[in-house]
């Protein structure tokens, strides 16, 4: 059996637990960085196995796939851990030796964090998704007041009670799933999902909804995105970059569940979340983008264009074609890496600007104006989505693949078309009103005694930009990649299998029957 | 059995949802707690409910308890109550930054307009 699949969740876990034997900041930093270096090494080892169409079905404890605990690694997963493997490079970056220093226990935490976005990219199994679900939330109230004060403690005790309250309907809907099919794991639920009928399908239908309800709380979709700006902005500029991918956790979740659970084979629940969804991320798109427009500093500006990325990439997984959903795959790396470099980028350009900070009206000039605005100019050409960096080709491909193959297209796919293109270009207006105040409006010089950004710290926000321009420069492979990644979530039956036909190893002091069922 | 069941884990919710709804961290976190114990006793019933049935399946055996759901509930009632301490823990400190236990931390002591 690969190990591949589980190194992931137990490296971080590890790490975390290490962390708190020497607790000098000196070790826990070492250890952070020794972690985090490995678990993007075993994050890319994932990707480069799952490309070339391996799936790695993990059996957990040796036992047989309905009974035992599983783990599961495909495009998408691994896509999801190398992603988050990055983005904790990023975030260690932007911490080294000034975040990590303003409260106790950053590192441990972020390990713990790194281990839940892992697992829950990870598991094959609905209950471990809602602990993974569990874990990564609860180092994320730690990272959230991280450094203390009163807006993040506010924020904090906002964010924990919306969460709590998103995981109570979380175990009312799994539970609700294991009382009509009497499993829990994604592939068993799918084998058994067809042959529903009657009242157990309506249970069960209501189970799919209040998941997907669940799900577009974390991943911040229209009605359920107001946490979201408060939350991201008060959080410290390392912890909003990692959490740039939390959103996504959401989307994943949406993805998989609603692909190989409640997919095309599904009998009378198939495709029961994919007629709502488009609409509503649509609307939610929209709109974030024109609160985009009224930001008041550059971190809300951020939170704003994060829900409405969130937005971009449920509608290709809501119109549910295979070129749809590879449009928002090949997207998904780029916005999340990009937003998570514009944090970083209100954080260096809020130096020297004194009580100003990253508000958005004329204030002292930032430090290392042009350096810095370089960044942000890169950055923003990132997140609005423009060429020549990768993102307009994620927005092209969205945009051909509303296009029906043959026949003239819909009136719906017009009002689409203008709900993505005008988002964009309201994103743009708000990115260039936002640098123009910023670097062109500076009424001051810089305020004294503001220590100038280093090259150092530059570097976590110039290593995000570096792999956004990777994906510009590889786009065909990793289009490639979307693709059959979207053809993978899209047939699930060859998963399905694969799981439940996975046999557990003879150890040496065991001898199992071939199959358990 | 089933009426029960189902009327308690409905005045559970219900109670818990309107404290939820309350603009006091005391509340909410009073609701949040009724809220877990209500999923949990609706986890329990998802096993179906049985008296006195052993959770092992016997040969000729009528009946068994489901052992799954108990697992699933004394995970749930582990997290929850690892949340409940640290929301307890974040409303103290929300409290003695603000002076106010109101959930936005705005409100001045006394009075307060429409909230």
């Amino acid at each position: 059996m690969n190990h591949a699949a589980i190194v992931p969740i137990v490296l971080p876990a590890l790490a975390a637990a290490l962390m708190l034997i020497d607790r000098r900041i000196a070790s826990q930093r070492l250890l952070a960085w020794v972690s985090t270096l490995l678990l993007a090494a075993s994050g890319a080892w994932l990707v480069t196995l799952a490309a070339d169409g391996w799936r790695g079905v993990y059996l957990a404890g040796n036992w047989a796939a309905p009974y035992g605990i599983v783990l599961v690694a495909d495009r998408l997963s691994a896509l999801m851990v190398g992603l988050t493997a990055l983005l904790a490079v990023v975030a260690l970056g932007a911490a080294h030796k000034r975040w990590d220093t303003r409260g106790e226990h950053f590192h441990p935490l972020l390990q713990v964090q790194l281990m839940g976005l892992n697992g829950a990219f990870l598991t094959g199994d609905l209950f471990n998704l809602f602990v993974f679900f569990e874990v990564l939330l609860i180092a994320s109230y730690g990272l959230l007041v991280h450094g203390d004060g009163r807006p993040r403690i506010a924020a904090g005790l906002r964010f924990v009670t919306l969460n709590l309250f998103g995981s109570a309907l979380f175990l009312v809907a799994a539970s609700l799933l294991y009382g009509v099919t009497g499993t829990l794991n994604f592939a068993d639920l799918a084998a058994r999902m067809p042959a529903l009928a009657g009242g157990d399908a309506t249970l069960a239908r209501a189970g799919a909804w209040m998941l997907l309800t669940v799900f577009c709380l974390k991943a911040a979709i229209l009605p359920l995105y107001l946490w979201l700006p408060g939350t991201y902005s008060a959080a410290s500029p390392p912890v909003a970059a990692l959490f740039a991918v939390m959103t996504k956790v959401g989307l994943y979740a949406v993805l998989r569940v609603f692909t190989m659970v409640f997919g095309a084979g599904a009998g009378a629940l198939a495709n029961a979340a994919f007629p709502w969804i488009a609409g509503l991320a649509a609307a939610g798109y929209l709109l974030a983008m024109l609160g985009a427009l009224a930001g008041a500093d550059l971190r809300r500006l951020a939170s704003m264009l994060l829900i409405g990325s969130a937005g971009f990439l449920l509608i290709g997984v809501g119109l549910g074609t295979e070129r749809s959903i590879a449009a928002a795959v090949f997207y998904l790396p780029h916005t999340t890496l990009s937003a998570a470099a514009l944090y970083l980028v209100a954080d260096l350009v809020a130096r020297g600007r004194g009580e100003a900070a990253d508000r958005l009206r004329p204030g002292p000039a930032p430090l290392r104006p042009a350096a810095v605005g370089l960044l942000f100019f890169a950055t923003a050409v990132a997140v609005a989505g423009l060429p020549p960096l990768g993102g307009f080709i994620g927005k092209a491909m969205l945009l051909a693949a509303m296009l029906p193959d043959t026949g003239s297209p819909a009136a719906s796919v017009g009002v689409m078309w203008a709900v993505v293109l005008g988002g964009s270009l309201f994103a743009l207006i708000a990115l260039a009103r936002a640098g123009s105040v910023l670097f062109w409006k500076s009424e001051a010089a810089p305020v004294p005694g503001a220590p100038a950004p280093s090259v150092r710290e530059l570097l976590p926000c110039l290593l995000a930009l570096a792999a956004v321009v990777a994906i510009t420069v590889f786009a065909a492979p990793m289009q490639r990649y979307a693709q059959a990644t979207a053809a993978q979530l899209l047939a699930p039956e060859a998963l399905v299998d694969q799981v439940l036909r996975t046999v557990p190893r003879a150890g040496p002091h065991q001898s199992r029957p071939e199959s358990f069922r | 059995m089933e009426l029960l069941m189902a009327s308690g884990i409905a005045v559970l919710s219900g109670s818990g949802i309107y404290l939820l709804l309350r603009p006091r961290t005391f509340d909410t976190i009073l609701g949040l707690t009724l809220l877990s114990y209500a999923v949990n006793l609706f986890i329990f019933s998802m096993g179906r409910l049985t008296v006195g049935r052993a959770p092992i399946v016997e040969a000729g055996g009528s009946g068994y308890a489901d052992p799954l759901p108990q697992a699933l509930v004394l995970t749930a009632i582990v997290i929850s109550f690892a949340m409940t301490a640290l929301l307890l823990v974040l409303a103290v400190r929300a409290k003695a930054a603000s002076g106010s236990d109101d959930v936005d931390g705005g409100e001045p002591p006394a009075g307060g307009g429409a909230r």
